[in-house]
């Protein structure tokens, strides 16, 4: 079983719905965030083009940040769902300096906080807070080790790309472009 | 025009608007570490040549700091934790992977060495120093016997202490200017540049030692530039956010502090200032020990901020 | 908090675990499990009151009975189970420590923001002698209310019981007034909302200026989403590289004011090219022959002079929304109140969707049904004997609804008017954004003998008022059923999630006691809200507990008439001619053009650019900008400026600036500079509802700059006296300037 979230650019509008479902659902505190939305524009008037993602931790199959891990607080659970156990953080960053999308940080508590797929929504069988949000409908949570999910058939319907692959992460959220 | 910008407002602490997880702790305790490690690996070195007797500064009178410095090592490392009441997790794993917990380990194990090391010296470099109690004495002159076994111990904890400060970054593939693995050697070779300063500020006026090690100094000096020299042209030849990265020390943000506080100051300053005194020409070695100390800690200050800096 | 899915109890000893760990409660000694804390522990529902959509949803409550989270219904038509992130974000209205907590009385000057605190009782009792006194005065008539929301409704029952007709929401003259009576001269029937414009099955949707997405105007995201799904061409025109705009296959980035010459091309180039739905327009339409003489003339190589949209662009265009026709929408907007001229604009785009033959079809316009819910049995109100119109002696005589910024200027005294307005009661509106030009409202409300402000958030206009009553948020009150018109009739119930924090009240419950002192008690005949709400569900066959338990209801509809022209069925429409007038009679009798004209509007002058304004998906206008989870991911406004613009004056990404308008207006707080190619070069925009000078509003005092207070110019409506806002323009200055020198 392999988790992976494909989010479709065409028809993100960038609203931000999926940030506060996430803090909401998972009581992140205000002023914090486990996922956020990049709008990227290129070319010059009239001649434009942008992309909207929504953005978080990929949840790396090669994830650096479990490895530099010095206490095990940072790891992988069965989906391939990246977690930090609270209790076994003692905070010192080093996952934080190893992400290439900084998608952790410090939690006012000292422990050190991400996106953990709504892990105990997906459990329940239901999707991630943003994915269940979104207005748009453009985020897609699935197995991309079962041929037959929807999300798999999508990335084989469609052209999609991941971020900062050459970081050698690789990465399990897929941007459909 | 490329505009890229996160639209949903994210700022969180120390994250945004770039990365500043680890304040001047984390450099420090890297600068502190590798001066220790770098004079243990001097102490421990020459101990295991026999050559005690002709290098007592460098082999007993450096090493009495070593534990200390390397105690506010460690506190600083503490102090950095953002969990601190569960920092007794470092100690419940060994992650092979994560130079922190191998770090961490090597810590654990030099530390009390340094002060058994320094606790056996203590007596030739403060002669009238006496234990409070007799049997302090004794046991000390007990583990004097085993001078040699410590000496390897030490020499190979130092080692892995020293290698460890810069493998701490380089490990870091997310942060283009700490993807080096120049960086590693880069903080031993500096913490050995380090340390003969400060076996430099021990020597006597005028001894033989003093005129070794600042040769050795010299040869330290120059095989960091080399490195240097080594790690930018590696960022310069390799992908664009190496490029870019470069780019900070090289017009960009850390370009001023780079080449005054760490080329000029550091490393030719000092450099021309032991050539001059190996020409015998007055020169307090105080101005060149401190210049290459004050180096070495600008080397890791710079390399840390930027690094958080730099991006993909 | 998500430790919960890290529980490793007793995994390492140390008792680490109950110093830190949530997990353990002390109260019992028990650690409780997983399943404990993922349990919801209740869930009521709600429509939502962030803005005018109205989407049904639930309160979810966490262990502590606290409102954790809200989220969609899935049996509502509005919003389809997914909350926008406003409605998501609602919570924050019930979190925020800045609320009104207790009724105000004014001890100072009005707008010295000087109040007591005051019981209930004084309150009402203060608004009543007041409310008495101008009737005996001037009339009852001399009161009016300004609403937005669902406070409105309970106000107005209490202000018609006093006698006086004069209900206004700025959602009228100030927003979408003119396609209401522009569609209401084409096709006797408005737009109404949710607008009935079938996105999720068009196969090609032309917006003009609405900025959907950027609006997030939650069932048509959503729909608009399914369309691109499905392959549908989306047209956009606007000045700026709108979020629509990037999902388009076509994008006209015209210049401003000028869409009315884009829309008489496109009705010419699908009239003279023979495009238009033939059999339609021949069974439906009247003046077609009328309409084709008078757009004879209007090439694509006219508009291109005009619009700057090449002609070729113009002729696609119009041939892509041929090939969709009758799957077409030309969609009219929903803030539509720009030049002045706006009734005419949108006559065109009712014109075009007539021509494509969009109306009443599939993929077009669809034909929405409302549910039919008891009316309460009320004594009948008293008929007044005047109203706001009678200040506009023959002016804006299509306008169907009253004009708030028309209630606002017939309460300046003038000599020719013997009667002003003496009272307002404003509920859910801050005027002082919501109104162009805030210095004429002002003078207003300074010939005011009573300003009452209901609101759950100290607001400029709150500042302005002699009592302020603290309305409770959406989530601690009961309200009116939502029924609202859509594809299936429904009905929503709002019911309280949790107790009413500080000495906050529901509406409802205000308008009841007010009426007391009124002596007008029968109006309320119920005692509470539950009653009221239960009598109407039984009369209904349902029961506040069947709704309590579902939230929406769902009716069949009474006809099978969705799209009641899809087939070209027999079709009397509401209008003079009984028929889709092209060529509008109404308009004609009133004296109003009967055929949509294009009129030059000013430019901005050298060193001034025309000043757009818009909305962001995270905000409702500037009710929200103090919501701590809003705010989080937006907390001001940034000025939009081209890049050749900003090298020509030096300025850099988020430099602060002031603005300033032609009339020597400057904005009250910088604003941050934000360079992007997404923007033309004649104008700038920003986004509504910043720049809060009330500085009890923690978060959103002094962030950003309004554009509110920028508008001071407007270009009325004739034909319904809607305030066209978009006519000013502003220039820059990196330092503040001295008041009044440009």
């Amino acid at each position: 079983m392999r988790y992976a979230m494909a989010i479709d650019t065409k028809k993100c509008v960038g609203c931000s719905d999926c940030v506060v479902a996430c803090q909401t659902e998972n009581n992140v505190p205000i002023g914090y965030c486990r996922d956020w939305v990049v709008e990227a524009t290129s070319g010059t008037y009239p001649d434009l083009s942008m992309e909207l993602r929504s953005e978080r931790c990929n949840h790396c199959t090669n994830a650096p940040c479990v490895r530099c891990c010095p206490t095990e607080a940072s790891h992988i659970v069965e989906g391939g769902i990246v977690l930090v156990d609270p209790d076994q953080c003692i905070g010192c960053k080093a996952c934080i300096a190893s992400c290439p999308y900084d998608a952790r940080f410090v939690h006012p508590e000292g422990y050190v906080d991400k996106c953990t797929f709504c892990i105990h929504k997906v459990e329940k069988g239901e999707d991630p807070a943003c994915v269940e949000v979104c207005p748009t409908k453009c985020m897609y949570f699935g197995d991309t080790d079962d041929p037959n999910s929807d999300i798999s058939k999508l990335l084989k319907k469609r052209k999609w790309k991941t971020l900062i692959p050459e970081a050698g992460t690789e990465p399990n959220i897929y941007y459909l472009i | 025009m490329i505009e890229e910008l996160i639209i949903s407002g994210r700022m969180n602490p120390e994250i945004d608007p770039h990365l500043h997880a680890w304040p001047w702790y984390v450099p420090t305790d890297l600068f502190l570490a590798a001066l220790v490690a770098g004079i243990l690996i001097f102490s421990a070195f020459l101990t295991l040549h026999g050559r005690e007797n002709e290098f007592p500064a460098a082999v007993k009178r450096a090493p009495i700091l070593a534990p200390f410095l390397l105690g506010i090592a460690l506190l600083l490392l503490f102090l950095d934790l953002s969990h601190k009441l569960y920092f007794w997790q470092l100690y419940t794993n060994i992650r092979w992977t994560s130079p922190l917990s191998w770090g961490a380990w090597t810590y654990l194990f030099l530390t009390p060495l340094a002060f058994i090391w320094a606790a056996i010296h203590i007596k030739t470099a403060f002669p009238n120093w006496t234990w409070p109690y007799k049997w302090i004495d004794t046991f000390i002159e007990s583990l004097k016997g085993y001078r040699i076994w410590f000496a390897w111990a030490i020499l190979g904890l130092s080692l892995t202490l020293g290698m460890y400060t810069g493998i701490l970054l380089s490990a870091f593939n997310a942060r283009p200017i700490w993807n080096s693995a120049i960086i590693g050697p880069l903080f031993l070779t500096s913490g050995l540049t380090s340390a003969t300063a400060f076996i430099l500020l021990n020597c006597p006026k005028g001894s033989n030692e003093k005129k070794l090690f600042c040769t050795v100094s010299l040869i330290s000096l120059g095989v960091q530039t080399f490195l240097m020299i080594h790690l930018v042209m590696g960022y310069l030849s390799s992908d664009l956010a190496q490029v870019k990265a470069a780019d900070l020390f090289l017009g960009g943000e850390f370009t001023t502090l780079f080449w005054i506080l760490i080329v000029a100051l550091g490393t030719l300053i000092p450099a021309y200032l032991h050539i001059l005194y190996l020409k015998n020409i007055k020169i307090p070695v105080i101005v060149p020990s401190i210049l290459i100390i004050l180096g070495g800690f600008f080397l890791r200050y710079i390399l840390v901020e930027a690094g958080q800096i730099s991006h993909w | 908090m998500n430790r919960r899915d890290f529980i490793k109890i007793g995994g390492l000893g140390l008792g680490g675990l109950a110093m830190a760990n949530p997990i353990f409660d002390w109260a019992t000694g028990a650690v409780l499990t997983e399943a404990d804390l993922q349990q919801t522990f209740n869930k009521i529902p709600t429509y939502c009151e962030v803005c005018f959509w109205k989407c049904a949803g639930w309160a979810h409550l966490n262990e502590k009975g606290d409102i954790w989270k809200l989220t969609g219904n899935d049996n509502d038509p509005h919003c389809n189970g997914r909350l926008c992130p406003r409605g998501t974000g609602g919570v924050g209205m019930y979190y925020d420590d800045d609320r009104l907590k207790t009724p105000l009385i004014r001890t100072g000057e009005r707008g010295s923001q000087s109040f007591r605190e005051a019981t209930w009782d004084e309150a009402f009792d203060y608004i009543a002698e007041k409310m008495q006194k101008i009737a005996e005065e001037y009339g009852p008539e001399c009161m009016a209310l300004f609403s937005h929301g669902s406070g409105g409704k309970h106000f107005g029952r209490m202000l018609k019981a006093f006698g006086s007709p004069n209900i206004t929401a700025p959602s009228y003259a100030q927003c979408r007034g003119p396609r209401e009576v522009a569609f209401f001269a084409t096709y006797g029937e408005g737009i109404g909302s949710p607008e009935r414009v079938d996105i999720r099955d068009t196969d090609c949707l032309v917006l003009i200026g609405s900025h959907i997405g950027e609006n997030m105007h939650n069932g048509q995201v959503q729909e608009m989403s399914d369309a691109i799904d499905k392959g549908a061409t989306i047209i956009t025109v606007d000045p700026r590289f709108s979020t629509a705009a990037s999902k388009s296959k076509y994008w006209l980035p015209i210049k401003p004011s000028t869409d009315m010459a884009l829309l008489l091309s496109w009705i010419h180039v699908i009239i003279k090219e023979e495009w238009y739905d033939k059999k339609y327009v021949d069974k439906y339409a009247f003046g077609f022959e009328e309409l084709k003489t008078h757009v004879k003339d209007f090439t694509p190589e006219w508009a291109y002079g005009i619009t700057t949209i090449k002609p070729n662009v113009i002729r696609k265009t119009a041939k892509e929304m041929a090939n969709a026709s009758p799957s077409v929408i030309v969609h009219p907007g929903r803030h539509v109140t720009w030049y002045g001229d706006d009734t005419q604009r949108l006559r065109a785009v009712s014109i075009l969707n007539a021509l494509l033959g969009s109306w009443g079809r599939r993929g077009g316009f669809y034909n929405p049904e409302k549910y039919k819910v008891a009316k309460l049995k009320l004594p009948k109100y008293p008929k007044p004997n005047k109203s706001w119109r009678d200040a506009f002696p023959d002016q804006y005589k299509l306008a169907g609804l009253a004009l708030a910024s028309g209630i606002c200027d017939a309460t300046i005294p003038t000599d020719e008017r013997d009667c002003s307005f003496k009272g307002w009661i404003v509920n859910g509106t801050n005027l002082i954004s919501t109104l162009p030009n805030p210095k004429n409202t002002l003078e207003a409300i300074q010939n005011l003998d009573l300003m009452v402000v209901i609101d759950t958030m100290p607001m400029e206009i709150t500042g302005w008022a002699d009592v302020v009553l603290p309305e409770c948020t959406y989530l601690e009150r009961y309200d009116n059923l939502r029924v609202s018109a859509h594809r299936e009739p429904t009905i929503a119930l709002r019911a309280p999630a949790i107790e009413q924090k500080y000495n906050t009240k529901s509406a409802w419950w205000m308008a009841k006691e007010l009426s007391n002192k009124l002596n007008l008690k029968d109006y309320f005949p119920f005692e509470t809200e539950e009653e009221e709400l239960d009598w109407q569900l039984k009369q209904i066959g349902s029961s506040l507990k069947e709704m309590n338990k579902i939230g929406v209801k769902k009716f069949d509809r009474k006809f099978d008439d969705l799209y009641p022209l899809e087939n070209l069925e027999e079709y009397e429409f509401n209008t003079n001619t009984g028929k889709i007038e092209l060529y509008s009679t109404a308009m004609e009798d009133e004296g109003y053009d009967p055929l949509p004209k294009y009129t030059a509007h000013d430019e901005p002058p050298d060193g001034f650019y025309r000043l757009i304004y818009g909305r962001a998906p995270m905000h409702t206008f500037s009710r929200t900008a103090n919501n701590p989870n809003l705010t989080d991911l937006m907390d001001e406004n940034d000025v939009w400026i081209n890049p050749k613009v900003a090298k020509e004056w030096g300025l850099k990404n988020n430099q602060e600036i002031w603005l300033e308008n032609q009339d020597g207006v400057i904005s009250s707080f910088p604003i941050k500079v934000r360079v992007t190619e997404r923007i033309r070069w004649d104008s700038v925009y920003m986004v509504h509802g910043f720049g809060h000078t009330n500085k009890n509003l923690s978060r959103a005092h002094g962030k950003g700059a309004s554009d509110a207070e920028l508008i001071t110019k407007t270009k009325i409506d004739p034909i319904m006296g809607g305030t066209g806002m978009r006519v000013n323009f502003v220039t820059f200055h990196t330092e503040l300037p001295t008041q009044g020198g440009a």
